[in-house]
């Protein structure tokens, strides 16, 4: 039994930690809400010089060859920080890849950075829906996957909408599924073919970079990546996005903190009152069941693939609802100020209620667990 | 970062299933076919077995050899536990003595103390109850009233009032908390008392609960005497050593969670067994939000297995499982019962139980409010609420009181 963290991954998370330390990312995100274009700091170049981009994608091929789980701790950096980085959709998308022979080309040139991968995210039947479907542009009717023609061999002609795309704008490759003959496929698409279109978008969250992406017969290579592998860049992503969501849940949670403790009313810290101690317990609780969950995603990845699902689902329900809780405590706790526009509240609010609706939304995880847990009762 | 046993884990466990395998016949049946009814039948019963188990290593593990332990970890009677119910036969009966009263003992107990007491109680020959809360003092447990008076000879008198004593129905010892001097600051004036419970001067009267049950008691002493032997961790020390028993509580209740039987494979197969429910959106939705917590649990467990087998104290998701656990079971039985409809509160529903014992549940072991207090003050050192007790003699609180609002 060991669910320590080891020196390596120790040393991973403080090295990520002052690397992102150097950038200004919470002025930047609030002078990117006032309209300047170019206040986001590019910081590929930083996930470049750490290795971040390799970190799922084997030593053969340039990479790293660590797991799930270092990949979450270095997202749990990123989101202390909100910072828009690129990673929630190189990693899954560099997942698929490194399970396919067919995708190893292309894997040297994204583990070290000089390209960068987006994941077009689909998510895999359960146990009601049986087919893939992708995020809507608008409300909650999901589309299926992309469709995919045969184009000779080892190549395909995709076409299909993709909405709210994380990291899509600007990436080199985009990965995802596709159906192919009645079965779902890797794909592998060159983001400048012809029949591509990445219209690049944000919503309310200046730091995340979103894109809806329209495959129009767009040119693919076909990955021979296992089935697992797709469904597992799925659960890759949602387990990585809660990652970040608790890694904003501990800042905001710090913060809040250390405000209960200075600012005083009727002569004494707000922390000593019960109403506030509580709250803040409260995120406290939600944020160590978050952590105990990337654990268990971490582990069951490898240790128990066909709990995967079921830990990842779960660590983006409770870290997906951690979030926003404590995005709202902050602001409670500052009383009027954290409501400002020149608080860092409203920061992680606005990260808080973009991300728990992005891949499939965090109210889809939930659904997942309960449908895996029910699945679980119906085989014992 | 792996789920394994280490060899000599892997040996131990082996060890302890092989025990159990041989010896399995010999554990009561408490449910379904043959199993006891009569309670005299089933006490005697379950001592015997958790006699056997002490035998066989299986309880006690973490206590020291010369008291009749393994020796080991905490680990290891995680394991032991968890092969009890993979045997599915029943633990230990006085899991509150040996879980926390001996080691309490063990800790601040002089050497007579655990000569006499600690093999009896690992054993079963002799079960305990901890007589800490008063009807007055439970969050605020130092404000227990129970008198100790010294004696000329050198014995005490111990008069006063306990309450929520879980098996002091059949106990024959409890470890008491009493007040020796009313004159000091009320954490100063306490001592931990070894006492008889079937002594004259004792009164177990059953404390019936929603269900109708009666788990636990209200225990009166008129005039106990117990002599200075009696005294576990010296005279003005209670406070520390009660501290002790409570560190251990935790420690129990923490890992003892998911063997409640509150958690989501269960709760889940409740809502699967229901063709409509388990496409219903709302219910799946709410499903899927407890059993992630409940899950969350399982795995702070080993977080704190982890901590414990490094020699680090656990950190604050331990005592934060508890409340996580209660809540989740609370909202689990709540969708069940909405689920299944009014039967789900039929006495021999597999859910009546559970539904009326969770209320309750949240105040055992500290009630949630006091337990947001100790985490928010120890854990984000958040500052203390201002206390009107400090530095004043127990003797004049109670005039005080009223005065201070």
């Amino acid at each position: 039994m060991n669910l320590a963290l080891s020196d390596e991954q120790v040393f991973l998370r403080e090295a990520a930690r002052g690397a992102l330390s150097r950038f200004k990312t919470l002025e930047a995100a609030r002078e990117a809400l006032d309209g300047d274009e170019n206040a986001m700091p590019d910081l590929w170049p930083v996930a470049k010089d750490a290795g971040w981009p390799g970190l799922l994608i084997d030593e053969d091929h340039g990479g790293a060859g660590l797991d799930a789980f270092d990949a979450m701790l270095v997202m749990g950096e990123c989101g202390r920080v909100i910072a828009g980085i690129g990673l929630l959709g190189h990693l899954p998308a560099s997942a698929i890849l490194n399970a396919s022979p067919a995708g190893a080309p292309l894997l040297e040139a994204l583990a070290s950075g000089d390209r960068r991968a987006a994941y077009l995210p689909v998510c895999p039947p359960d146990d009601i829906a049986e087919g893939w479907s992708a995020d809507p542009e608008h409300g909650s009717t999901r589309p299926g996957a992309p469709a995919a023609r045969s184009d000779g061999e080892g190549k395909a002609r995709v076409s299909g909408t993709l909405a709210f795309v994380p990291d899509a704008p600007g990436a080199d490759v985009l990965v995802g599924v596709a159906i192919l003959e009645g079965k779902p496929v890797g794909v592998a698409i060159e983001s400048d073919a012809e029949g591509v279109a990445v219209e690049a978008l944000t919503r309310y969250d200046s730091t995340r970079s979103l894109g809806h992406v329209s495959l129009s017969d767009a040119p693919a290579s076909v990955l021979d990546a296992p089935v697992e592998d797709l469904e597992g860049a799925w659960h890759l992503a949602q387990s990585l996005i809660a990652a970040e969501s608790l890694g904003s849940v501990e800042t905001a949670l710090e913060v809040s903190v250390a405000y209960a403790k200075e600012r005083h009313t009727f002569g004494r810290a707000i922390g000593s009152y019960q109403a506030v101690k509580h709250s803040l317990t409260e995120v406290l609780r939600q944020l160590e069941n978050g952590r105990s969950l990337l654990y268990y995603a971490g582990w069951a990845r490898n240790g128990a693939p066909q709990e995967f699902p079921l830990a990842a689902s779960a660590a983006r329900s409770v870290g997906g609802r951690a979030l926003d809780h404590a995005a709202r405590t902050m602001i409670s706790v500052h009383g009027g100020i954290g409501a400002t526009w020149e608080h860092d509240a409203p920061l992680y609010f606005r990260r808080a209620q973009l991300s728990r609706r992005l891949l499939g939304g965090t109210g889809r995880a939930s659904d997942r667990v309960a449908g895996e847990l029910i699945l679980q009762a119906d085989a014992a | 970062m792996d789920l394994d046993d280490t060899p000599d884990q892997a040996a131990y466990r082996a060890q302890a299933r092989a025990w159990l395998e041989e010896h399995k016949a010999e554990a009561p049946v408490l449910q379904g076919v043959g199993a006891l009814e009569d309670e005299a039948e089933i006490l005697a019963a379950r001592r015997a077995w958790q006699g056997k188990l002490a035998e066989a290593g299986l309880a006690g593990v973490t206590w020291p050899k010369e008291y009749g332990g393994q020796g080991l970890g905490p680990i290891e009677q995680v394991m032991a536990n968890q092969e009890i119910a993979r045997a599915k036969v029943p633990g230990i009966l006085d899991a509150i003595g040996v879980g926390m009263l001996g080691p309490t003992i063990i800790a601040h107990g002089s050497e007579d103390q655990k000569t006499r007491y600690l093999g009896a109680m690992l054993h079963g020959d002799e079960v305990w109850c901890q007589l800490f809360s008063e009807p007055a003092a439970g969050s605020d447990l130092a404000a227990v009233q129970t008198r100790a008076r010294l004696q000329e000879d050198g014995s005490w008198r111990l008069s006063g009032q306990k309450v929520w004593t879980t098996n002091a129905q059949f106990a024959s010892y409890g470890l008491l908390l009493a007040r020796t001097d009313a004159d000091v600051p009320k954490h100063k004036g306490l001592t931990m008392f070894v006492v008889p419970i079937d002594a004259e001067g004792v009164t177990v009267r059953g404390l019936r609960q929603i269900s109708g049950e009666a788990e636990f008691n209200e225990v009166f002493f008129d005039d106990l005497s117990v002599d200075a032997g009696a005294v576990v961790g010296g005279v003005g020390n209670g406070w520390g050593t009660a501290l002790t028993t409570l560190m251990f509580e935790r420690v129990t209740i923490g890992l003892g969670g998911e063997g409640m039987g509150y958690n989501s494979t269960r709760f889940a197969a409740a809502i699967a067994g229901d063709e409509h429910a388990r496409r219903d959106p709302e219910v799946r939705h709410k499903l899927g939000e407890i059993a992630s917590e409940l899950l969350a649990v399982r795995f702070t467990g080993y977080r704190t297995l982890t901590a414990l087998q490094k020699g680090q104290i656990p950190g604050p998701e331990a005592g934060l499982a508890k409340v996580t656990i209660v809540s989740g079971a609370i909202n689990a039985g709540d969708l069940i019962a909405d689920v299944l409809g009014p039967d789900t509160l039929l006495e021999d529903s597999e859910w009546s139980y559970m539904i009326s014992f969770l209320p309750g549940l949240k105040s055992a072991g500290g009630t949630e409010e006091i337990l947001r207090n100790t985490i928010g003050e120890r854990v984000l050192g958040l500052p203390p609420e201002p206390r009107l007790d400090k530095g004043i003699p127990f003797s004049e609180l109670r005039s005080k009181e009223g005065a201070a609002v």
